[in-house]
């Protein structure tokens, strides 16, 4: 059923084609190249050739799925986003050489980068393109770079600032973001705690009621794509209730936001209703599908994938049985617990086969939470969906990352995926921020 | 046949009775030997998984970026620093090795001087580490003057 295909990409050719790439960047560098002040003047003044990377661990795919590295050694790669001319635009949480945006060209179409440019000049998760823009994050602001025809930026060291001063305390800091096709972009504020304890994470506190934390973050924020230095009072707080959501997505069937996300850590600070066991499975990690003004009930309820119920948080004086939240959403999908989502796309190419189309993938970065039981995840999933719903169970659709059973269990994966695009020609993009490894996986 | 079974029995019965013997001579014989270290060292391993395991981690590697590894010299050097943060907790997110790590480490003031010398004495002497047990009177040294 799988198969387990990366091949080496070292033939003759492509050495010949580096070789004239080479040529051609010296001539353009002469054109171009850098301003006395040191700042990048032309969009293609650093282009770096790319040596062809090597797989350093197998992948399995369903049958007719072949995966390439398509580039590596980024560093924190985590968002990523393909132009329509097939520019595939990677953000950084670190940086390389001072810059924090790869912009990866395959020239030859062998399924493999072979032209790098870095700019941008702020770490961070988010990353998309919309209308002739690159819109990027940092863990407190959103930038937006214009594009040409071609897709390729023309401000990269003069960014406009749309959003600025959001809130990030240590925990949970990504502005992870998706955009709609009117105009909008919708940010995640995630908590600065794990259960809005009184003492965050520690054995037995009580959670604060009402919690504060969700009048400036646990949620979605609205803002405009189009207007300069927004702040919270510009914004509109479109969902509430989410402790952490990095994976997000707009969905052109049902015109509606879906996002994954991180449910809570360590129930077991309450031991007379958990042990390691049931906080290994306990919460999902929910996917929703949002409506301005919904709520999806964090810090006072779970969503129990055993009993599918919505449960009182033990902080709030809960036994892992008493139901709450009449007033939250429910899940879409209810996966399992503390698979850290980091990326979702819905599939809206040609090229993967009927079933992939309009269905979701999701990057699940690997769990720490479960010891000390076995960790899980490491994985691309995919669910099925058909009419702006789900229309089958989820299944694993790449595996493989973490390079091997011993490593998925002790949490000392060789990679974590970690975001998800789709190129103009249907193929799916897989970024790792562990060894910042980008994955090309097409059909056929 | 009856009388080999028999012998067979007998004999049987002797390895048992001195394998008996020698278990509860070498239990004894544990109990009598264990050194302070050793008692630390295992009632910081249970102290250990109780409390500091779902976020250190079995193998003490912590989970980057969310939770520091108990590793180096963070971990085996200077006993105060490390007492103080079990004690008061941190939410500096302070950069170890060049990584800012995401989760607080919450305060255990309630803990009793000896639980957070036998822990940090198990931390400091498991997951490679190899340091100076701490002792109950380092805490509470350290803890009268945080207050």
């Amino acid at each position: 059923m799988h198969i387990f295909i990366i091949p080496l990409k070292k033939d003759f050719m492509k050495q010949i084609g580096n070789c004239i790439l080479i040529a051609f960047v010296v001539a353009n560098s002469a054109c171009h190249g850098t301003n006395s002040s040191g700042t990048i003047t032309s969009d293609t003044s650093k282009m770096l050739q790319l040596t062809p990377p090597k797989p350093d661990v197998t992948l399995a795919l369903p049958e007719g799925f072949k995966a390439t590295v398509f580039a590596d050694g980024l560093g924190k790669a985590r968002h990523i986003t393909v132009s329509s001319a097939g520019y595939v635009y990677v953000k950084l949480n670190s940086d390389k050489k001072g810059k924090t945006i790869v912009r990866l060209q395959d020239s030859n179409g062998d399924g493999v980068a072979d032209q790098e440019i870095d700019f941008g000049s702020f770490k961070g998760t988010g990353i998309g393109i919309k209308n002739g823009y690159l819109y990027a994050s940092s863990d407190v602001d959103v930038y937006r770079f214009k594009l040409n025809e071609d897709g390729s930026v023309t401000n990269p060291s003069g960014p406009e600032k749309i959003i600025s001063g959001l809130i990030s305390r240590g925990e949970h800091e990504a502005k992870a973001f998706a955009l709609d096709n009117a105009g909008n972009i919708y940010v995640n504020i995630g908590a600065y705690s794990n259960s809005c304890q009184v003492a965050d994470r520690k054995n037995g506190s009580p959670g604060i009621k009402p919690c504060p934390i969700l009048d400036s973050a646990a949620g979605i924020w609205q803002f405009r794509t189009d207007k300069m230095n927004q702040t919270y009072s510009d914004g509109v707080r479109y969902a509430t209730g989410l402790r952490n959501v990095v994976g997000l997505d707009w969905n052109t069937t049902t015109n509606t936001l879906f996002v994954m996300q991180h449910g809570r850590d360590q129930l077991t600070m309450f031991p007379q209703y958990y042990n390691d066991k049931r906080n290994a499975e306990l919460p999902a990690e929910c996917m929703y599908e949002i409506h301005k003004g919904d709520n999806a009930g964090w810090p006072y309820i779970y969503y129990d994938p055993v009993q599918n119920k919505k449960i009182l948080e033990p902080e709030y004086g809960g036994d892992g049985v008493k139901t709450a939240g009449e007033d939250a959403i429910n899940p879409v999908v209810a996966f399992p617990a503390h698979l850290a989502p980091n990326g979702l796309l819905f599939y809206t190419g040609n090229q993967f086969p009927e079933k992939y189309r309009n269905g979701a993938f999701i990057a699940f970065h690997g769990s720490w939470n479960r010891a000390p039981e076995p960790q899980e995840g490491f994985y691309v999933a995919f669910v099925p969906f058909s009419n702006g719903k789900p229309s089958g169970k989820w299944e694993i659709f790449a595996n493989g990352f973490s390079g091997g059973a011993d490593k998925t269990a002790s949490g000392n994966a060789v990679h974590r995926p970690c975001g998800l695009a789709q190129g103009p020609d249907g193929s799916l993009y897989v970024t790792d921020d562990s060894k910042g490894t980008i994955w090309k996986i097409t059909y056929k | 046949m009856t009388i080999k079974l028999r012998k067979v029995s007998f004999f049987i019965f002797f390895l048992l009775l001195f394998g008996i013997i020698r278990v509860s001579a070498q239990e004894n014989h544990c109990v009598v030997k264990k050194s302070p270290y050793r008692l630390s060292m295992d009632s910081g391993k249970k102290i250990y998984n109780l409390q500091c395991l779902t976020c250190h981690q079995t193998d003490g590697q912590g989970a980057e970026p969310l939770n520091p590894p108990l590793t180096g010299k963070q971990v085996s050097g200077d006993k105060k620093k490390l007492i103080e943060i079990v004690i008061r907790g941190l939410n500096t997110h302070e950069e170890i090795d060049g990584v800012k790590y995401q989760n607080v480490m919450p305060p255990n003031p309630e803990m009793k001087d000896q639980q957070i010398a036998d822990v940090l004495t198990y931390i400091r002497n498991s997951f490679g580490n190899k340091a100076a047990s701490v002792k109950a009177s380092d805490v509470k040294a350290v803890r009268s003057k945080l207050k």
